[in-house]
């Protein structure tokens, strides 16, 4: 199979269940939209998939691996763009950037990166000079430049003016075209041509969770 | 009648199962408990000589040796239990942890007061750097770190399992303490002759110790059972809570 | 590897940026030390006999006093998250940041301590045991804050739950280290006790960073 795929996912935090047995496959070049009202556990869907959570069943597979069984191989294949920007204050853009390239192990990607979202002017600017909307940027170049091959992307428009969320959507359709895959939750309308839509509400558990009465 | 119990259950502690199980089990330990207590009491107080060097105040040793033992067996056994439940995921385990550890803390503070009541006749102070009294302070504070660790988190789960990692941390620390302190001990004072060990049990009062021994660990028992019972039920409240509030 | 020098390079870099923060433990280290002078008086064979505790009390306390921003910040603003994706493992980037801590914080108290020895007489031949205590005994101190700092991430009231969780955890370090020191003071070989501090940081180098991966997983699940 190729591209990255969940089987029977399903999600605890603390004691709540926040979605269960859900499934989802996206080819390389695809795309996947979560919807959902708050507290369907978009995020928490995304953080499964980067590894920061661990499913409470069910696994995740990207081109026939396991990667549960490869954690090496799964911190190599994500960029996770969370809710916050992780900008140092005390850095620059284009240090940040270049650090996170190298990281990835793709230090002369930075430049690009950064040009993808209009930072080129900004690159020598600490991070506590930077509006919301460039934190942002600041962010999704860091994204670009780890070149891994799925981003996951938690409400990736916030704070960005049109002409951003343009520059930001033809990165995703570069990614793409390359083969990538993109994972995106957002509420604002954003160009993702042909992407499936999962709308988490639908794996809500029903009831709520109380084994005594499964007994 | 929902999918999202059927696995839960393998990994789920069931507060139903544990409550048949403690209704089976409860009785036994608290009457034992009883028994070994009072019959240990008596024996301590009444039916054992006093030491030819020590006088009466042996008798707090009837107190103070099982808490000193008990204070280091809960620790090993909440190591074990957060052993089991970081492999294995067991959530039985993990709250194991968190009920024994005020019973641990309050061992080792008995242990601390008896140990600092004997050493008023004995040695003159109420405290002395003796080796083993100071190596009980310190694990009195892993264990108070321990409470505060767990109750510091929003999330219960988090906090338990933060919890389960620092006892792992102190066990392996704990021996290493007790080197140290030893060590330390040597360097600073000559070994006296009276240390809170005692020279040598005499069999008269080896029956005393064995009893009240074997009830501190009926108590142990007993009260952990309670606990846990207590927290799994305290879980349920929170589980409908949420649900509730959620609708 | 490479990854691992870059994070090193990056935290030394954003903590040599911190300026007058940077100072605060070594100042913090000498003057909580010379307030022994003030409080106990200025009688020098006194102060000979304190000095090597004192120094190295001291020195576990500005030890704390700046653990909070091995990986505070990082959680707060998200880096974690990312950090914890990245193509390093975990270990590997908790022994990072612990070194470039350690640079910033340990390595200014190696500096400051032959000084405040000077203030307080330390024993003429005690200097180089100190400076070696110290060498040996910091990083250790670094390492196992940094599984405390790594286990109260996410914790309410974080400073002196910290405090209780980690100063149990040195008292090893503070005993070998004070009776290398005092050993050498009274003209006895501190090999003994220099060893066994070698060892726990050989110990500490392999066990600290599991340990703190464990708890920063935790954090951010």
């Amino acid at each position: 199979m190729t591209g990255l795929v969940g089987i029977r996912l399903s999600c605890r935090r603390s004691e709540r269940v926040v979605f269960t047995r859900l499934d989802f496959s996206i080819e390389s070049g695809g795309a996947l939209l979560l919807s959902g009202p708050n507290g369907s556990g978009k995020s928490s869907l995304l953080r499964l998939i980067a590894g920061l959570i661990k499913p409470f069943t069910g696994h995740l597979e990207y081109e026939g691996t396991r990667l549960q069984d490869d954690p090496a191989r799964h911190r190599e294949i994500i960029a996770y763009l969370g809710h916050q920007d992780a900008v140092k204050s005390m850095l620059t853009v284009g240090e940040s950037t270049r650090f996170w390239a190298g990281l990835y192990d793709h230090p002369s990607d930075a430049h690009a990166a950064m040009a993808a979202m209009g930072l080129s002017d900004l690159a020598d600017t600490p991070g506590r000079f930077l509006s919301s909307g460039q934190r942002r940027r600041a962010a999704l170049a860091r994204v670009i430049a780890g070149g891994t091959p799925v981003w996951l992307l938690d409400e990736p428009t916030v704070g960005l003016d049109a002409k951003s969320i343009a520059a930001l959507e033809s990165a995703l359709a570069a990614h793409r075209m390359r083969g990538g895959i993109v994972l995106a939750a957002t509420h604002a309308p954003i160009a993702l041509p042909g992407a499936a839509e999962l709308n988490l509400a639908e794996f809500e558990p029903q009831g709520f969770l109380d084994d005594a009465d499964a007994a | 009648m929902t999918t999202a119990r059927i696995p839960l259950l393998h990994r789920y502690a069931n507060p139903a199962a544990f409550g048949r199980l403690a209704a089976k089990v409860l009785p036994w330990t608290t009457a034992l408990a009883i028994l070994l207590l009072g019959l240990g009491s008596y024996f301590a107080l009444f039916a054992s000589p006093p030491d030819y060097q020590q006088g009466e105040s042996v008798r707090i040793m009837y107190v103070h040796v099982p808490a000193a033992i008990m204070s280091e067996v809960v620790y090993g056994m909440m190591a074990a239990a957060a052993v089991a439940g970081i492999i294995w995921k067991h959530a039985l385990a993990d709250l194991f942890v968190k009920a024994a550890a005020p019973l641990g803390a309050a061992f080792t503070f008995v242990c601390l007061v008896a140990g600092s009541l004997w050493g008023k006749p004995m040695w003159g102070a109420w405290w002395v750097w003796d080796a083993r009294l100071t190596s009980e302070l310190i694990l009195f504070f892993l264990y108070l770190g321990y409470l505060a660790l767990v109750d510091a988190f929003d999330d219960p789960q988090r906090g338990l399992r933060a919890g389960a990692i620092l006892v792992l941390v102190g066990v392996v620390d704990l021996p290493i303490i007790k080197f140290s302190v030893d060590w330390w001990n040597t360097l600073h004072q000559p070994a006296s002759l009276m240390t809170l060990s005692g020279p040598k049990v005499d069999p008269s009062m080896l029956l005393p110790l064995m009893l009240m021994i074997g009830g501190f660990m009926a108590f142990f028992v007993s009260v952990v059972v309670l606990r846990l019972e207590s927290e799994l039920l305290a879980r349920r409240i929170r589980a409908w809570r949420t649900a509730t509030s959620e609708e | 590897m490479s990854a691992m020098l870059r994070l090193f390079a990056h935290d030394l870099k954003l903590q040599l940026r911190l300026g007058s923060d940077l100072i605060a433990p070594v100042a913090f280290f000498v003057l909580a030390t010379l307030l022994v002078p003030l409080g106990v008086g200025p009688e020098p064979n006194l102060l000979t006999r304190l000095a090597p505790g004192m120094i190295w009390v001291t020195a576990l306390l500005a030890t704390l006093l700046a653990l909070d921003r091995l990986f505070q910040r990082d959680f707060e603003d998200g880096t974690l998250d990312l950090l914890a994706l990245a193509p390093l493992p975990l270990e590997a980037i908790v022994l990072a940041k612990v070194a470039a801590h350690w640079v910033t914080t340990g390595l200014p108290l190696l500096i400051a301590a032959p000084v405040l020895g000077l203030m307080l007489r330390l024993d003429h031949g005690s200097y180089v045991t100190l400076e070696v205590s110290l060498l040996l005994g910091t990083p250790v101190l670094s390492m196992v804050g940094a599984f405390g700092a790594a286990v109260t991430l996410g914790a309410r009231r974080g400073g002196a739950l910290l405090a209780l969780l980690v100063l149990p955890l040195y008292v090893p370090i503070l005993i070998f280290a004070t009776s290398a020191i005092g050993a050498a003071g009274e003209g006895l070989s501190p090999r003994p006790h220099l060893l066994l501090l070698a060892s726990f940081f050989v110990a500490g180098l392999v066990l600290v960073p599991f340990a703190a991966a464990a708890a920063l997983r935790n954090a951010l699940e």
